[in-house]
């Protein structure tokens, strides 16, 4: 029988081993492609214990190391936590069969230090994901940026090395100017580093700071994408697809978004918030971030621009759900986490298949290709129809529960942002299946999309439907979120 | 025989340097000067550490030198303060000189070698001593002990680069004056109280509210020991000074020589003049806190404007002394304990990238600008990796030794309402990100010229154990921690 904490350490070390036997495996290049995969399946296989002992309301807590008094390093299961470890360890299995089939079809460069970083990378999102205090949080969220920095400029042209450095003046920037002293604010306002279910900050913070503290708080977590500090995520899409489909649609953002919901639920608590109505200012920021980026997206005629954009609204969604304020906005806010990380890992799968099948970046070069691979568009419509929320694609479940939690919170306005959104989602994704299948070919171009693309990116895009049946276990993780004592 | 050793400690960690450094003069052969040198630099140390397990048990300890009893003779005092700059001297020195025994030879005639160990020892001695005294005017004479010898250690790097001797000038003028206000000081507080030992004018300044000659001799004091500390704008001399002597000299002199007179900077606000609140606080409020809040920004933003990597880190240095400064001038128990941390923090830290940077300097042979730079980040592996693990630290990320810092210092300054104090510290060290980063990238992204065929492991050694020592205190910091929470008690503990 193992237990819950070695379960924990299973899943937030298997990556980290994976990324330590890399460099040594260089010279087997088969064996050190598929140590990313098995190291995914381990480490999901320890993320589903962790979920179902999350289920059965267990709590798990486990200390790593003593820093100095009442500073340490340490993990526990939470219902959020557990969701989010396995939405990244998961997804981390087909995005790392996908990696090899991209980087072996696109022939690129320093392969070995690609899936090194990559796997720290998941190591870092999974050790936030279980992250028990603040200041571990904040220790991994600075890893994550940093073991992300050389898969970003991975082509180390110039390009590369201008969005590199954009990527990381605006997450390190705002992470140590802002994030950093709001912890360390609440740490000297409660006396500790702890979070707890129902928010730690009542009482122990005067009212009419709230909001500034808050502000300190959102502006901080970078990685969530808020207008304005989202420049860095469409400037992030130089690095190769694998990255920007596992980590800038699934771990970095979702760790940002993650880190947004703990702190709103786990360290203001959502009842401080509606009390003191700290939070009305992000739902207009993170409404406004929603319709914004949506519309940009339209305008943006390379695939991984729009999809960068289309990313930055959907986080919104999470922002905003985390705002709201009620327990039934929460829950769609966490449901959201999963449903676009599976929706949207896929479009950027085929987008990068499309680059090397066909060298395509462009929207308008795809007219009429749908016919020579109709799977890869199938899947990209399946996907697409997830984000905009048609059942029985799992995307409709999130925003269900949104749109009752903005009901629910009295801001009807908000229903309203989410409809349009609706429509613009659909506008700039449906785009791309009507252009490949009905519009008319220009020029001959023979898409050939290697295997080890085209499985991880059907089995993605199945995802999206299977999840529409298997909500309920996740609704009832979700549920304890808030309401758990 | 163990016992007498132990009795005599506090003497002996400054005798050891001091009388070993009459020998190495004598010895010609370059290696037996070295050896010689590291001998006695290790058992320094070892020294130190023996003294550290006695404050545990003695909390403070009174040495009265010759038998004298103070207030007449000389006193030295060793307690939980003096412990802190006293181990950071002694185990930076002996790493430097692990690490000066390839690079010495490189950078300086083979004849002069020996000589510039002993000046080398004698620069540790008069360190040490500048922080054991109990005694203000003792403590002059061991300033200008290591001053002089640091003197000469800069104008050695002649042999390589003329300029050396310009730097040297002005740092022995500067450094000459610093030294003058600091006499004068202690003329004046002896003349208006008849001692000169520490603890007696803390006694005796009590009864002297403001008297004017008191207050001016704090003046003289504290400008003569901001000199020393290079607190800008005062700090003119150190950027030469470090950029031009011989790489292990930079090395040395960048982790220890700022970081003793720190230490008497925080001896006289908090210890001596204790018992002058009110001229205390409008010291700390009007002179150190904006000086140390411009320190921070200028030595940054030039750091982010200088091609000369070895100037680029004293320039960084300055802004460094300017966070130990600000902790001080907050004035807390808490602030203050960040500023011991710190500048134990900053002591591993600058020590390392001042290591890495002068070891690629050993490899290509010119002075290490930013374009010398490109592409060694592949070429020298290991010391790259060192490089930025140490660069990491001094950014103040996690999992690093500056993080500790930073964090200690953030939440000193919160906790005294002072917010916009934390932003402010760090906005400066984001922009510290910005200098750093920019040699990293040119190191790891533009093509090399294959200069370094293989890591010289002599080289490396101490370069990795003091990244180690980086990732070590950043991991299990609670000997920093709590040692620097005593010795801020000790400092400013329990009012009267």
């Amino acid at each position: 029988m193992i237990t819950i904490e070695n379960f924990i350490l299973i899943t937030i070390l298997s990556p980290l081993i994976v990324c330590v036997l890399t460099p040594f495996t260089s010279k087997n290049t088969i064996l050190r492609d598929f140590l990313g995969p098995i190291g995914g399946m381990i480490s999901s296989w320890g993320a589903l214990n962790i979920m179902s002992s999350a289920l059965n309301n267990q709590n798990t807590t486990l200390e790593i190391v003593n820093i100095a008094e009442g500073v340490s390093i340490g993990f526990e299961v939470t219902p959020l936590g557990a969701v989010f470890g396995l939405v990244a360890s998961f997804l981390w299995i087909f995005a790392a069969i996908y990696s090899i089939g991209y980087m072996r079809g696109n022939k690129e460069k320093n392969q070995t230090r690609f899936y090194a970083f990559y796997a720290m990378a998941v190591h870092a999102a999974l050790c936030i994901a279980y992250a028990s205090d603040l200041l571990t949080l904040f220790i991994f969220y600075e890893v994550l940026t940093f073991s992300t920095y050389p898969l970003v400029t991975h082509n180390q042209h110039d390009m590369a090395q201008k969005a590199g450095r954009l990527y990381m003046s605006i997450l390190v920037g705002s992470s140590v100017i802002l994030l950093l002293p709001a912890i360390i604010w609440v740490w000297v306002a409660t006396g500790s580093l702890e979070m707890s279910q129902n928010g730690v900050l009542e009482g122990k913070l005067d009212a009419t700071y709230a909001p500034l503290l808050l502000a300190m708080f959102v502006f901080g977590i970078g990685k969530a994408a808020l207008m304005p500090i989202h420049k860095w995520l469409p400037a992030a899409m130089v690095a190769p697809t694998p990255v920007s489909a596992l980590l800038h649609a699934v771990a970095v953002v979702k760790a940002g978004v993650f880190t947004m919901l703990i702190v709103l639920t786990n360290v203001f608590g959502i009842d401080f918030l509606a009390k003191t109505g700290a939070s009305e200012w992000l739902i207009w920021l993170a409404s406004f971030t929603l319709l914004a980026t949506s519309i940009i997206a339209i305008y943006k005629d390379d695939l991984k621009a729009r999809l960068a954009y289309s990313t930055i609204s959907q986080l919104s969604y999470i922002t905003l759900g985390g705002a709201l304020a009620t327990s039934m906005a929460t829950q769609g806010a966490a449901l959201h986490i999963i449903t676009h990380a599976a929706g949207k890992i896929t479009l950027f799968f085929v987008a990068g298949a499309l680059y090397v099948g066909a060298k395509i970046t462009k929207i308008s070069d795809l007219n009429g290709h749908g016919i020579s691979a109709p799977l890869i568009f199938l899947a990209f419509f399946v996907g697409s129809l997830s984000i905009i929320g048609v059942p029985p694609m799992v995307g409709s479940w999130s925003k269900f529960f949104l749109m009752l939690g903005a009901a629910d919170s009295g801001y009807v306005v908000v229903i309203g942002v989410f409809c349009i959104s609706t429509i613009l989602n659909a506008f700039y994704l449906m785009e791309i299946p009507a252009r490949a299948f009905f519009f008319k070919k220009e020029r001959e171009i023979n898409i050939k999309i290697p295997k080890l693309i085209l499985i991880p990116t059907l089995i993605t895009s199945f995802l999206t439907i299977l999840l529409f049946f298997f909500i309920e276990t996740f609704q009832n993780l979700t549920s304890m979120i808030v309401s758990r004592i | 025989m163990i016992d007498i050793l132990i009795k005599n400690l506090p003497i002996i960690v400054v005798l050891c340097p001091l009388m070993m450094s009459l020998f190495v003069v004598l010895i010609p052969n370059i290696f037996f000067s070295w050896a010689l040198t590291t001998l006695s630099t290790f058992l320094t140390f070892l020294f130190s550490i023996l003294l550290y397990q006695e404050i545990q048990i003695h909390s403070h300890i009174s040495y009265a030198l010759g038998k004298w009893m103070p207030p007449i003779g000389i006193e030295y005092i060793i307690d939980k303060v003096a412990i802190i700059p006293i181990i950071i001297i002694s185990g930076i020195s002996f790493l430097a000189t692990i690490f000066a025994y390839k690079i010495m030879p490189e950078e300086i005639e083979k004849k002069s070698i020996s000589k510039v160990y002993s000046l080398w020892l004698l620069a540790i001695a008069g360190l040490l001593g500048l922080v054991t005294t109990g005694d203000a005017f003792n403590l002059f004479v061991f300033l200008e002990i290591s001053s002089l010898a640091s003197v000469a250690l800069v104008a050695m790097g002649a042999h390589q680069d003329k300029q050396a001797l310009v730097a040297a000038y002005n740092y022995l003028i500067i450094g000459a004056v610093g030294a003058t206000l600091y006499v004068i000081g202690v003329g004046l507080l002896y003349g208006v109280t008849g001692t000169l030992n520490m603890a007696d004018l803390t006694n005796r300044i009590a009864d002297q509210n403001n008297n004017r000659a008191l207050i001016a001799g704090f003046g003289f004091m504290i400008v003569g020991i901001m000199v020393k500390a290079a607190v800008f704008p005062l700090h003119i001399w150190l950027p030469r000074a470090y950029a031009y002597a011989p790489s292990a000299v930079s090395v040395l002199l960048a982790a220890t020589a700022t970081k003793a007179s720190l230490y008497i900077l925080a001896r006289i606000l908090f210890s001596i003049f204790e018992n002058s609140e009110n001229l205390i606080n409008n010291t700390l409020l009007f002179v150190i806190l904006p000086l140390s809040l411009s320190a921070m920004f200028a030595g940054t933003i030039m750091a982010i404007y200088e091609k000369d990597i070895k100037r680029l880190l004293a320039h960084s240095s300055i802004a460094q002394i300017g966070y130990i400064t600000l902790a001080f001038a907050i004035g807390t128990k808490a602030s203050i304990a960040a500023g011991f941390i710190h500048m134990f923090n900053h002591a591993i830290i600058k020590g390392g990238l001042f290591i890495a940077i002068t070891s690629i300097g050993f490899y290509i042979k010119k002075r290490i600008t930013i374009n010398n730079l490109s592409g060694l980040g592949r070429e020298m592996p290991i010391t790259f990796f060192c490089f930025v693990l140490c660069s990491l630290s001094l950014a103040g990320l996690p999992l690093t030794a500056g993080f500790i810092s930073k964090l200690y210092l953030i939440k000193a300054s919160i906790s005294s309402d002072g917010i916009w104090l934390a932003i402010l510290i760090l906005i400066s060290s984001a922009l510290s990100v910005v200098y750093l980063w920019k040699i990293i990238e040119v190191m790891w992204m533009r093509e090399g010229k294959n200069i370094v065929k293989k890591e010289n492991p002599a080289i490396y050694i101490s370069l990795i154990i003091i990244t180690f020592l980086n990732i070590y205190f950043g991991l299990d910091a609670s000997l920093v921690v709590n040692g620097s929470f005593e010795a801020a008690d000790k400092l400013i503990g329990d009012p009267k």
